[in-house]
C-alpha cells in the first residue's frame, strides 16, 4: 500500500505541492486529475522516488521512498507518455536489458510472456524505432510490468495515442485492476480516468481539491465539479 | 559479482546502441582526423618543432574527441527519458556509473585505436617498437579522463549549455592527466628510457584511483533530482 503524508515540494519559492496526504490500499486504482501545472507529475515522481519532497514522506509497503529507495524500486512500475525505451534495440532486447537490471529469473520466459501480454510477440525482434506510438506504449507497459510490481504509476499514459491504441491500453488497465496492485494514474481525459478508477482526486495549484470514491459521480457530474473546482481559484 | 555483471549489461547496451546508430563513432573519428590534418599542415612532419609539438597534437585529438563522445553518453538517455528508467530500476547508482564509465572508456579506446595509425602516418612516426608502453599510457590517461568526464557529462546532460559546460568543467580537473599523458608520450616518441616515464605513470595511476573512487560515490548525488 501507499501512504503519502504531508508532502510538500518547492521549486525555489514556488510551491508545486502543498501538504498532500492520502493513502491507497492494495487492489485500488486512483486517478489524479488536474490542469497543467497542478503538480500531478511532480507528485508521481516523488512517489516513484525520482524526486525528493521538500517536506513530508511517502511510504510504499512500509518502506520510505527516499531513505529506503533501493527496496522500493523493485516494487514499482512507472509508465509515462514517453516510452523510456531504447529506440535502437528490439522489443525483446529492451525487455531483456531491463530484466537483467532487475535480476529477473527465468528471464527469457518472462520476457516472452510480457511481450505476449501486450500483443507484441510478432514484433519482438523489430527495433522499436520502427514501432508506432501505440506499440511503443504497449511495450512500455510490458517493461513496467516485467518485474511484477505491486505499485504501478501511470503519468498521462493516453497522451498521443490514437483511438485504437487507447482502447488497447484501456483494456490492459482494466485487466490490471483485477490483479492485486496499487494503480495511480494522472490524465486529462475525465471520462476515461473516472471509468477506470476506484477513487478520484482533483489536484489544483499543488493542493488536493477533492478526493472521493469514483462511484459517487456520473461523468457529467464529475465534469461539472472538475470545471468548478479548477476555475474557482484561477 | 552481481554488481559487475549489471555494470556489464550497461556496457553491452551502450555499445550495442552505438553500433546500431554509429553516429557518435563516425563523427568522433572524423573530428579527430580533421584535427590531425589541420596540425599536419601547420607543422610539417620533418620540421624541427615536430618532436616537441607532436605529443600535444595527439592528445588534443584524443581529448576533444573524448569530450564529443562524453557529451553524447547521457544526452541519448535524457532524450529518450531512459535515464529515468535506469534510475527507477534497483540498480545501485554506483553500478550505473561504473557501467557508463566502462562503456565510455571502451568507446574512446576504439576511437583512439583508429587515430593512432593516422597520427603515425601524418607525423611520420613508427609507433610499433613502443606500442605496448604507449597503450599503457593511453589506458591510464583515458581511465582518469573518462572517470571525471562521465561524472560531469551526467551533471551537464540536463542543461541547455551542456556542450560548452562539459569542457569548461572537465579540462581544469583533468590538467594533471593531460600534462602527464603528453610528457609520457613525448618521452616515448623521443625513445627515452622507461625509467623517465615512471613518474608520469605514477601520477596517472594515482589520479585514476582517486577519481574513480570519488566519482563512484558522488554519482548518486549528481543523478538524483533534489
Amino acid at each position: 500500500m501507499i501512504l503519502v503524508q504531508s508532502v510538500s515540494k518547492y521549486f525555489g519559492y514556488f510551491p508545486a505541492l502543498r501538504d498532500i496526504t492520502f493513502g491507497l490500499d492494495l487492489g485500488r486504482f486512483l486517478t489524479i486529475f488536474g490542469p497543467n501545472g497542478a503538480g500531478k507529475t511532480t507528485l508521481l515522481k516523488i512517489i516513484a522516488s525520482l524526486s525528493k519532497p521538500t517536506s513530508g514522506s511517502v511510504r510504499i509497503d512500509g518502506y520510505d521512498c527516499h531513505t529506503q529507495s533501493q527496496q522500493i524500486r523493485g516494487r514499482l512500475g512507472y509508465i509515462s507518455h514517453q516510452s523510456l525505451l531504447y529506440p535502437q534495440l528490439t522489443a525483446r532486447e529492451n525487455l531483456t536489458f531491463f530484466g537483467r537490471l532487475y535480476d529477473l529469473r527465468p528471464l527469457e520466459a518472462r520476457v516472452q510472456a510480457a511481450l505476449s501480454g501486450v500483443g507484441l510477440q510478432d514484433w519482438a525482434d523489430q527495433p522499436i524505432r520502427t514501432f508506432s506510438h501505440g506499440m511503443k506504449q504497449r511495450l512500455t507497459i510490458a517493461r513496467a510490468l516485467l518485474p511484477e510490481p505491486s505499485v504501478l504509476v501511470l503519468d498521462e499514459p493516453f497522451t498521443g495515442l490514437d483511438s485504437y491504441a487507447s482502447e488497447i491500453l484501456r483494456r490492459l488497465l482494466h485487466s490490471l485492476k483485477n490483479e492485486r496492485r496499487v494503480l495511480l494514474m494522472t490524465t486529462h481525459h475525465l471520462g476515461e480516468g473516472l471509468d477506470l478508477a476506484d477513487r478520484v482526486m482533483i489536484l489544483h495549484r499543488g493542493q488536493i481539491r477533492l478526493e472521493e470514491e469514483a462511484y459517487s459521480y456520473s461523468r457529467e457530474e464529475f465534469g461539472r465539479l472538475y470545471a468548478e473546482l479548477v476555475s474557482e481559484t484561477r | 559479482m552481481r554488481l559487475l555483471r549489471q555494470a556489464g549489461w550497461i556496457v553491452w547496451k551502450d555499445l550495442l546502441t552505438e553500433y546500431r546508430g554509429k553516429e557518435a563513432f563516425l563523427s568522433t573519428v572524423f573530428f579527430a582526423f580533421l584535427v590531425l590534418i589541420i596540425f599536419n599542415f601547420a607543422f610539417s612532419p620533418g620540421s624541427e618543432s615536430t618532436p616537441e609539438v607532436a605529443p600535444g597534437i595527439l592528445w588534443v585529438a584524443f581529448t576533444f574527441s573524448g569530450v564529443l563522445s562524453l557529451n553524447r553518453s547521457f544526452l541519448m538517455e535524457k532524450e529518450t527519458a531512459t535515464l529515468e528508467a535506469l534510475l527507477l530500476s534497483p540498480l545501485p547508482r554506483g553500478t550505473l556509473y561504473l557501467g557508463k564509465m566502462a562503456a565510455n572508456l571502451l568507446f574512446l579506446l576504439l576511437v583512439e585505436a583508429l587515430i593512432l595509425p593516422m597520427f603515425a602516418v601524418f607525423f611520420n612516426y613508427n609507433l610499433l617498437p613502443f606500442s605496448a608502453t604507449l597503450a599503457l599510457v593511453v589506458l591510464l590517461a583515458d581511465v582518469g579522463f573518462v572517470a571525471v568526464g562521465t561524472l560531469f557529462a551526467a551533471m551537464a546532460a540536463s542543461l541547455k549549455t551542456r556542450e560548452i559546460l562539459l569542457p569548461i568543467l572537465l579540462f581544469p580537473i583533468v590538467v594533471p592527466v593531460l600534462i602527464s599523458a603528453v610528457k609520457a608520450t613525448g618521452a616515448l616518441l623521443e625513445r627515452l628510457e622507461f625509467g623517465e616515464l615512471i613518474p608520469w605513470l605514477k601520477i596517472l595511476a594515482a589520479f585514476d584511483l582517486v577519481f574513480v573512487w570519488v566519482s563512484y560515490w558522488v554519482f548518486e548525488y549528481v543523478v538524483e533530482e533534489s
